[in-house]
């Protein structure tokens, strides 16, 4: 829905090739459009001021006119400075000398803590370690139950007793001593930070179990309220680290960025599906990008990589760029495509893409029709599209519920994308040491990739 | 990694453009002109409209007042503006400062821009001249835009069988516990209500809503957990028709708009709604006021798959300001037609704009 840096400052420099150098007036209005991606992406308004006065001093020091792609550099500094300001230190959890390892969990209504908590037990488990969950969330009814079917789901026991919250947890920790659980994550109740007489109950629920771990679940979806809120939790209970909640979303997730920047603690976790198992390591590298709304390139390399034959896949795109490509072989990437997800999702993760494509609302129905089409299809006509004449349109139109038009516009759509394909083949192929593979490759697609710190 | 996965992202988007270029083309020639956002307008019957005053709402339990329940929140954290105010003119700063409130408010950059323009060309002719005289400017401007005279909650009385207020939004939002709250808010004005437990997905969805119904002296229909929840609204409809049930309020799992196929699982949820013997009158989309800009993302798709109604914002008794709304209704056109301040019963009140904007800075 909003325009990706990429697109923002490629207005900025298109003028600025025209001129050759950068004035003071060019930095200022790029900065103004890098302030505005970021408050787009929900990045606070204070720490959007540090990080673009951080960029200028950077941008100022670059040649950046003198670059090949003056934009491309801009957007690779932006990158990097936001990337530097997400990662840092790591939590590397260090395990309790007297087990049980005590995990509290805390942050708003409905910011995720109950399912977070349960990811967290399964993920815990995953590492070899035996979880116990606690249910102190005793105001929102039916929480201690969906904790309860949660932790039967992950097969991990979950504790509770109704009446007070802090007697709960600490009743949960004598517990989880006597039935020898090494690691014990208490979920607590959603509170809002300025409820003072909520704040201390979560306070005296720490001083009960004296947490070695305690995580702020933060919704991905937050907005400027983010640091608010983080920063009063941090005050009350001392954060170890975030758990970036829904970041399956559309989401840009800038409150990641404003709640790092404004308590200084590491997102440990990101909760990325519905699913129990959907509970990972934080990267910073793609928080940045997505940030950005420079697509996701890292997702969806391991998306495809989870569901794209290796080999295969690899032949087709050979093929592909050699102009071999046959309207069967697309079929077949087509299926491939389709298990990775609507078709939507796999657009906003995509970069380059540009914003008419991700704004034209498509439904995934247009692989069905497409499907269709190529269906109604002999074997030869899906070999050699040329050979479709108008009798076997009629046909193909007829045979797949479609009009004749749209037998045509795919014929021609494809045999574009083939001449395409093989020029980019060739490009790839001579490019040689300045453009090597990447060569051809939409700009933004190699800024994210060549960004990252450390390429595997 | 880069070497062997390139091929692959290539293949992906080569083929994803091509279905995309193809798709454009065959989508514009099906649907000519096909508006993004609709706005829902589900009551063809208008006879008599029995409109529910949420006021009277309120006055039947307790009047708790945004500007009251806010004022924690906004000692402890508003002020964006009195500095605006500690000027004796309007400078560069001013202006500055004036963009910063509505930013940290969550209203949006583009949204603050059209505020301010106006403001500024009125500086300039010297319509404006004092600080105070900007704020007290720029509040009218926000009220004069929240003027859509359809807030009251949709009962009409004069069709065949139940009502239905289906509730829709993201995860954690606060949709159970809305449902919740208008359970009692429409028991004490004297109707019957049934809730359909349509959040058949998330543990104990089912229970939590179960609570609710005992408290507000409800009936509830519940199906079995990972059900379909198309069939238990469809079976609460039914069930309230046939114990002549006035109001049906159904709840639904909360999902993120992304994700294509919960979406369409929505639309379905509601036309089946009205497979049955009752009508659905109102479609509430719940935002959580903490949302950011992703919040006009929900309504967007939320309101191009169910016909949204209104928006239900909730939590803000906390120190989010919950300006996403103003953007969701300025540009969407999607009335705000009640706000949650709390977690008793009683705390889910009839939208003020003027107190809305008020309590924003």
């Amino acid at each position: 829905m909003f325009d990706s840096l990429g697109d923002r400052l490629g207005g900025v420099f298109k003028r600025l090739r025209a001129k050759g150098r950068l004035t003071e007036a060019d930095v200022n209005e790029m900065l103004g459009e890098i302030r505005t991606a970021l408050l787009e992406a929900d990045v606070n308004i204070g720490v959007v001021r540090n990080v673009v006065e951080r960029i200028r001093v950077q941008a100022i020091g670059t040649k950046v006119a003198e670059a090949l792609d003056p934009g491309q550099q801009i957007i690779k500094i932006v990158n990097a400075e936001l990337v530097a300001m997400l990662g840092g230190e790591t939590l590397k959890i260090a395990y309790a000398s007297q087990p049980p390892t005590v995990v509290l969990m805390a942050g708003l209504q409905g910011s995720g803590k109950t399912t977070s908590a349960a990811k967290l037990a399964a993920w815990f488990k995953a590492q070899g370690r035996n979880p116990m969950l606690v249910g102190a969330d005793l105001q929102r009814p039916a929480a201690v139950e969906q904790l309860k079917v949660l932790g039967a789901q992950i097969n991990v026991p979950v504790f509770s007793a109704p009446g007070d919250p802090v007697a709960t947890a600490a009743a949960g920790l004598a517990e989880a001593k006597r039935i020898g659980r090494d690691v014990l994550i208490v979920d607590t109740a959603g509170r809002l930070a300025i409820d003072a007489e909520m704040m201390q109950q979560v306070s005296d629920i720490s001083a009960a179990v004296k947490p070695d771990y305690t995580f702020l679940v933060v919704d991905a979806m937050t907005g400027q309220d983010a640091v608010t809120v983080a920063k009063a939790f941090d005050e009350t209970l001392s954060i170890s680290a975030v758990i970036l909640s829904k970041l399956d979303g559309d989401a840009r997730g800038g409150a990641a960025l404003s709640v790092k920047e404004v308590i200084g603690k590491p997102i440990a976790f990101a909760a990325t599906g519905e699913k129990m198992d959907a509970f990972e390591q934080f990267h910073p590298d793609r928080m940045a990008s997505r940030i950005l709304g420079m697509g996701d390139v890292l997702t969806l390399i391991e998306q495809a990589e989870k569901v794209f034959e290796k080999e295969q896949a690899e032949a087709a795109a050979a093929k592909m760029f050699e102009g071999e490509f046959t309207l069967d072989d697309f079929l077949d990437q087509l299926q491939q495509i389709k298990k990775m997800g609507s078709l939507t999702n796999v657009m906003g993760m995509l970069p380059g893409v540009t914003k008419e494509m991700k704004n034209a609302q498509i439904s995934d129905d247009m692989l069905t029709v497409t499907e269709a089409i190529i269906y109604s299809m002999t074997t030869e006509e899906r070999r050699k599209p040329e050979i479709i004449n108008g009798s076997r349109r009629t046909r193909i139109a007829k045979g797949s519920g479609t009009q004749v038009s749209d037998v045509n516009k795919l014929v021609k759509q494809f045999s574009e994308m083939q001449k395409m394909m093989k020029r980019m083949g060739g490009m790839a192929g001579k490019g040689g040491k300045k453009g090597g593979p990447m060569a051809g490759i939409p700009a933004d697609l190699a800024a994210a990739l060549g960004s990252r710190p450390g390429s595997r | 990694m880069n070497n062997i996965s390139l091929p692959i992202i290539f293949l992906v988007l080569a083929v994803v453009v091509l279905v995309f270029g193809f798709g454009v083309v065959w989508l514009n020639r099906r649907k000519p002109a096909a508006p993004v956002v609709q706005r829902a307008t589900p009551i063809t019957k208008t006879a008599v409209v029995e409109e529910v005053a949420a006021e009277e709402v309120v006055a039947v339990v307790e009047k708790a007042s945004v500007r009251d329940r806010l004022s924690k929140a906004r000692s402890a954290f508003g002020g964006a503006v009195t500095s605006v105010l500690t000027r004796s003119e309007i400078s560069d700063t001013t202006w500055d400062e004036l963009e910063e409130a509505l930013l940290r408010a969550d209203v949006g950059v583009r949204v603050a821009q059209e505020l301010m323009q106006p403001l500024r060309a009125r500086v300039k002719s010297k319509e404006i001249v004092s600080p105070r005289q900007l704020i007290d400017a720029l509040r009218q401007d926000m009220s004069a835009h929240l003027v859509s005279t359809d807030r009251d909650l949709r009962f009409d009385a004069t069709i065949e069988g139940p009502n239905i207020w289906l509730m829709v939004g993201v995860n954690g939002a606060g949709k159970t516990t809305s449902i919740g709250k208008i359970s009692a808010q429409q028991t004490a004005l004297g109707r019957t209500v049934m809730m359909a437990a349509g959040d058949t997905f998330r543990a104990a969805a089912g229970e939590q809503l179960a609570t609710w119904a005992e408290r507000s002296g409800a009936e509830i229909i519940r199906g079995a957990e990972g059900g379909d929840p198309s069939s238990v609204i469809f079976d609460a409809v039914q069930a309230a028709n046939a114990r002549n049930i006035d109001l049906v309020l159904a709840d639904t799992a909360g999902r993120l708009q992304s994700n294509t196929n919960l979406m369409e699982e929505l639309r379905k949820v509601r036309r089946v709604a009205e497979k049955g013997a009752g009508t659905v009158t109102e479609v509430l989309l719940v935002i959580d006021a903490t949302t950011g800009q992703n919040g006009l993302s929900q309504a967007r798709v939320f309101a191009e798959a169910t016909q949204v109604t209104g928006i239900v914002l909730t939590k803000l008794d906390g120190s989010a300001k919950g300006g996403i709304v103003f953007a969701i209704e300025t540009e969407l056109g999607i009335p705000i037609k009640l706000v949650g301040l709390g977690e008793t019963i009683t705390d889910l009140v009839a939208f003020n704009p003027i107190e809305f904007v008020d309590a924003l800075f």
